[in-house]
């Protein structure tokens, strides 16, 4: 080709990255890499090849981390702890500051490595994810100089194992370490398989920042080795990036470990576009959401929810600009669109599709080159019951569906398993912000796709997963209360005496379902005896119909979290006064049951419920100081339906600490009260009755726990569970919580003083809401 | 390649090559429902030059491409017939010749050249011989506040003088009120005025301050028959920048779906370096196609970008860094 020619056909042409530099530090390492553990590299054991899927070609041979090597990188971890954790703030700041200034020193040879490994276009490496990378560790530094000030009765967690996915490998390596490092953990972190050179490049460059030993200890493997550092006793806390399926896995396999546990998993976003949209910025924004990273992105914009009256013309510009989308060799330059990582996702991408026999398929007109690539693809004229609109594609396919109002754009969008992120396109800001916090999400970007920033929460509700990363919450995963914990001690019943005595009229306390009071479904009771053998009453034993109702009442009780917080707080503060007008009664009634005098726990219950009244209007969201003309609203948001399992050793107020901050941050719950003293809750429900308490915002099923928390944490329609009860019940109520992944809140068998005042407050508050990031460029 | 062909023979009309917009009736509520959410137009726009790039001969290739496209502009109150005669010599051998002859682009030359009213005859007879029209400004630029028939008598002054572009200016107090039915009327009767010369109407865009006051100007300058759309004087505070064409060529788009009508656009005014050209070139191939590479629908409103680009032609062919003092002066 001749200038002359190209003068005429104005091409391109290619753009080439070198990956000379790359290149040579893999050869430097001979090609073959060990684990990073105690601060150097082992020797390379059992290898498996890792691959530039755009070539073909192996990049280098990683070793398969096997179960020793798991434990070998624990213990360095583990003794690395002690010391670290011990460090001073500052000190601490002073290494993460240096981390983010050598990942921009190493800023090329880091994202080029990227680019081979990974297929995703240089440009997406170059200019987002190393910059974000960065970012992460300043920003981090930062908190770790602030926590001690800040965070000051919070500790860190011990040894955190990290176990990151393919699609980001770096950015989620400093998504995991960056905060862990910062609150004094020490960690191990498993990258993906497909993926592992960029985490041993950066474990190198830790020890230009003079990072001890031990403290980030790589181990490369495959699924296996990361199932071991999920299952060793020696980790006190998992991060998870990566699919649904093995977020379950894990939530199942670490169920009553005891350890904390995050998981950030797959989505279906919505991505809105109502007719008065940037139309154009709007298709610009979908470039960026799902042919950004070949579409191998969790938040993915991968569900277009676009307005009837204009979704033709939006279908007509986004093919137009599909068809300038340049596939090809990652390391270009020039090109949009790189190779799936693997082709073994390629293949899964086209079966998907090809499996599809709805709709109409659009592919865009760039050509495929020879290797791993998969076409931009947009699939139109498909119902929400269209396999390709439930599940999660992983790929550049993009799946487009119609609506007709702002509510029925709602209802599609929240028609899915997922909730990790949503895109929401007006020039009317009064829609923009009525829609956001509709959506079930926990990011939401208003005409935007896929802003990051360390400063932001980031991360999903429903099967999305849980835990935020990047801001203060996503610091918080990384810590615990300071204090040591002591060993829960079993309450039990007062047993049936020998010689029953029963005064009085009978009075039967029922079930308390949608502000109504209902017989247990199985019509079995059960009596309450004073441990001097009087008969106080009976209570219902509820069953898993109970709890199926409890929830349906709860759920229809939605219209609660819309009413304003100052409407809850006098709702809570009426609790309070109802209460205390029968502060004697309660109190009798604690002192029958227990026989321990009882006015100092309605008391406390009192103070309890004023103190959450108090939060109901002060638990404020924040505004995120993002680097964008604009701002990112973190929202405290109600978690939906809250389960709660409540304690034996404070019958009434261990529920009212559950109760009172889940139903002022807008919750509905369902409780199972006390077993062994149920009646102080059976009584609590006529106070709600006289309290001005909407029907089903509060659910009571008495009954034994060990038969009510397997449905309560397992039904798929509960949003988190909480258990302060009997300390087995924590593996359970985990366990069952996999099912639809929802939130878990447990003791792990591990008393708490409900008296103190570490027992209210921040931690229940935080275990109430979700934070929904908000994003809202702006500008005219 | 009907393109290609026209790219060679150096036809720089766009009625030559594409039907001309005839325009049409003013449609408000196309005006009223357009849309440009700034933030979203400056994400794209920032994040362009990352997304393409250009190398070796191609790069030499579009930076003549550049060459070819550029309005050699001189618009200064000391421009004197010596100095314009001058600029003429350069928009017929922009490059050094032996440069071209290296490079195969032999006969290259700017898009136009671009003058003041007074000039306009001395431009035209220093470009006799040549493809390369001549235009004027018009219509009381830079700031069109002049009497409005003296704004249409300066047109026909300028297509008697030679002209066969004038770039007029809008009245940008009708944008900034919301008079869209004045606009409109008034390019309409410059449209008339040009006859037979292609109009470019110069919205000066930082004066007009949101991108929607832009695209909305845009528009209704095409409805009123605008050959060409066109940011800046270059007189203004701020001129071309990516976000404003992003905007324009954007609605270049939407006219040209709805009634098939291609119109140019010509960015004016802080386009000084080689670089900040391919990022124009590949945007206008990327958002509207490469009808859009071609002189008769896309221009530069330049004076010192071809000194930047023939110092990086000469570096492409020598691979050392050249100095200005080695290009001949316009």
């Amino acid at each position: 080709m001749t200038v002359r020619d190209i003068f005429d056909s104005m091409a391109y042409g290619p753009a080439p990255e070198s990956d000379a530099e790359a290149r040579a530090w893999i050869a430097r390492h001979g090609g073959r890499f060990g684990h990073f553990i105690d601060g150097r590299f082992t020797a390379p054991g059992a290898t498996f090849a890792t691959r530039n899927p755009a070539r073909g070609e192996v990049l280098a041979e990683v070793t398969q981390g096997a179960a020793a090597d798991v434990d070998r990188a624990v213990a360095a971890a583990a003794r690395a702890y002690p010391k670290w954790s011990r460090t001073p703030g500052h000190e601490r700041a002073r290494i993460l500051y240096g981390l983010a200034r050598l990942v921009q020193k190493h800023a090329r040879l880091l994202a080029v490595l990227e680019t081979m490994d990974n297929g995703k276009p240089i440009r997406e490496a170059r200019d987002i994810d190393i910059p974000l990378v960065a970012r992460h560790f300043y920003y981090h530094a930062g908190l770790a100089q602030l926590m001690a000030s800040e965070l000051p009765d919070h500790a860190p967690l011990g040894v955190c194992g990290a176990v990151i996915p393919w699609n980001f490998p770096l950015l989620m390596l400093a998504w995991k370490v960056a905060p862990a490092l910062a609150a004094g953990n020490t960690v191990v972190l498993k990258p993906a398989e497909y993926t592992p050179l960029t985490a041993l490049l950066f474990a190198e460059i830790t020890r230009e920042a003079g990072l001890p030993k031990g403290v980030l200890n790589i181990v490369t493997g495959d699924g296996d080795t990361g199932a071991a550092l999920v299952a060793h006793p020696g980790v006190a806390k998992i991060a998870f990036t990566g699919s649904t399926e093995v977020g379950r896995i894990i939530r199942k396999a670490t169920a009553g470990s005891g350890k904390a546990l995050t998981l950030e998993l797959g989505g279906k976003s919505p991505y809105i576009v109502f007719d008065d949209a940037d139309l154009d910025s709007a298709v610009e924004g979908l470039v960026d959401a799902i042919w950004f990273n070949q579409g191998q992105v969790c938040c993915a914009g991968s569900r277009l929810i676009v307005q009837e009256g204009v979704a033709d013309r939006f279908h007509d510009k986004l093919k137009r600009r599909m068809d300038g989308l340049r596939l090809g060799d990652p390391l270009d330059k020039c090109i949009d669109v790189g190779a799936i990582v693997d082709p073994a996702q390629r293949d899964r991408i086209a079966a998907m599709v090809d499996g599809c026999a709805e709709g109409e398929t659009y592919r865009a007109a760039s050509p495929v080159p020879d290797g791993c690539f998969y076409p931009p693809t947009l699939i139109t004229g498909l119902s929400p019951a269209n396999p390709l609109c439930q599940e999660e594609i992983f790929g550049p396919v993009l799946v487009s569906m119609t609506f007709r109002t702002p509510a029925e754009a709602v209802d599609l969008a929240n028609n899915t398993r997922f909730g990790l992120a949503a895109s929401v396109w007006t020039e009317n800001l009064n829609l923009a912000l009525d829609i956001a916090p509709k959506i079930r999400a926990g990011v939401v970007w208003v005409n935007a796709t896929n802003l990051f920033d360390a400063a932001a929460g980031f991360g999903g509700v429903r099967e999305s997963g849980f835990g935020r990363e990047g801001g203060w919450e996503g610091l918080l995963a990384y810590l615990k209360p300071k204090g040591t914990a002591r060993a829960l001690k079993p309450v039990a019943a007062a047993p049936e005496p020998a010689q029953p005595r029963a005064d009085g009229i009978d009075r039967t306390a029922k079930l308390y379902i949608g502000g109504k009071q209902a017989r247990p479904d199985g019509g079995y009771s059960r009596a309450v005896w004073s441990p001097g053998g009087r008969l106080l009453g009976h209570v219902g034993l509820g069953n898993r119909k109970d709890i199926r109702n409890a929830v349906e009442a709860a759920h229809a009780a939605k219209g609660w979290a819309r009413s304003t917080a100052h409407n809850r707080a006098q709702v809570i503060y009426y609790i309070a006064e109802n209460l205390s007008a029968r502060a004697t009664e309660f109190a009798d009634r604690l002192s029958a049951m227990t026989g321990k005098p009882g006015k100092a726990e309605v008391e406390a219950a009192i103070g309890r419920l004023f103190t959450y009244a108090a939060w109901a209007d002060k638990w404020e969201g924040r505004a995120k100081p993002v680097p964008m003309h604009g701002i990112a609203l973190a929202m405290n948001e109600p978690v939906g339906v809250i389960g709660a399992l409540c304690p034996d050793e404070a019958p009434l107020l261990g529920l009212v600490s559950l109760m009172a901050p889940a139903i002022a941050m807008g919750n509905a719950c369902v409780l199972v009260p006390s077993s062994a003293y149920p009646l102080a809750a059976t009584d609590l429900y006529q106070v709600l009755d006289t309290s001005d308490l909407p029907g089903g915002v509060v659910n009571i099923v008495t009954g034994d726990p060990d038969d009510l928390a397997r449905p309560l944490a397992g039904h798929l329609d509960v949003d988190a569970v909480w258990c302060f009860g009997r300390g087995d019940l924590s593996a359970k109520v985990e366990a069952e919580a996999a099912g639809n992944l929802k939130r878990t809140w447990v003791n792990h068998g591990m008393a708490r003083d409900w008296f103190a005042p570490a027992s209210e407050g921040a931690e229940f508050l935080r275990a109430a809401t979700e934070v929904k990031t908000v994003w809202v460029p702006y500008g005219e | 390649m009907t393109t290609t062909e026209i790219s060679r023979t150096r036809q720089t009309l766009p009625q030559v090559a594409h039907a001309r917009n005839p325009g049409m009736e003013l449609d408000l509520d196309w005006v009223a429902a357009v849309q440009a959410n700034t933030s979203a137009i400056e994400r794209r726009a920032a994040s362009l030059g990352g997304r393409r790039s250009v190398k070796k001969d191609y790069q030499a290739a579009w930076l003549c491409k550049a060459i070819s496209l550029i309005d050699l502009t001189t618009l200064s109150g000391d421009d004197t017939e010596g100095r314009v005669r001058r600029l003429c010599a350069k928009a017929r051998q922009p490059v050094a010749p032996w440069m071209l002859e290296r490079l195969g682009m032999e006969g290259l030359t700017t898009g136009a050249v671009c003058v003041y009213h007074e000039m306009v005859e001395t431009a035209v007879r220093a470009l006799e011989g040549t493809n390369i029209p001549v235009a004027a400004v018009s219509t009381g630029f830079p700031a069109g506040l002049s009497p409005y028939r003296l704004r249409i008598a300066e047109i026909g002054e300028s297509v008697k003088a030679g002209a066969k572009e004038i770039d007029i200016v809008i009245s940008r107090r009708h944008v900034l009120t919301g008079n869209w039915q004045a606009l409109y009327d008034e390019m309409r009767e410059m449209r008339a005025a040009c006859g037979e010369a292609h109009v470019k109407a110069i919205l000066a865009t930082g004066e007009l301050q949101t991108l929607r006051n832009v695209a909305r100007a845009s528009l209704v300058c095409m409805m009123a028959g605008a050959d060409f759309i066109k940011t800046s004087t270059g007189k203004e505070t701020v001129n071309a920048t990516l976000p404003v064409s992003l905007t324009m060529i954007r609605a270049i788009r939407d006219y040209e779906a709805r009634t098939g009508f291609k119109v140019g656009y010509k960015p004016a005014g802080g386009i000084s370096k080689a670089k900040d050209a391919l990022l124009y070139l590949a945007l206008m191939k990327d958002e509207l196609g490469h009808p859009w590479l071609q002189p008769d629908l896309f221009r530069f409103g330049a004076s010192s970008l071809l000194g930047d680009i023939e110092r990086q032609l000469e570096h492409h062919l020598t691979g050392a860094y050249s100095a200005a003092n080695r290009h001949a002066m316009a």
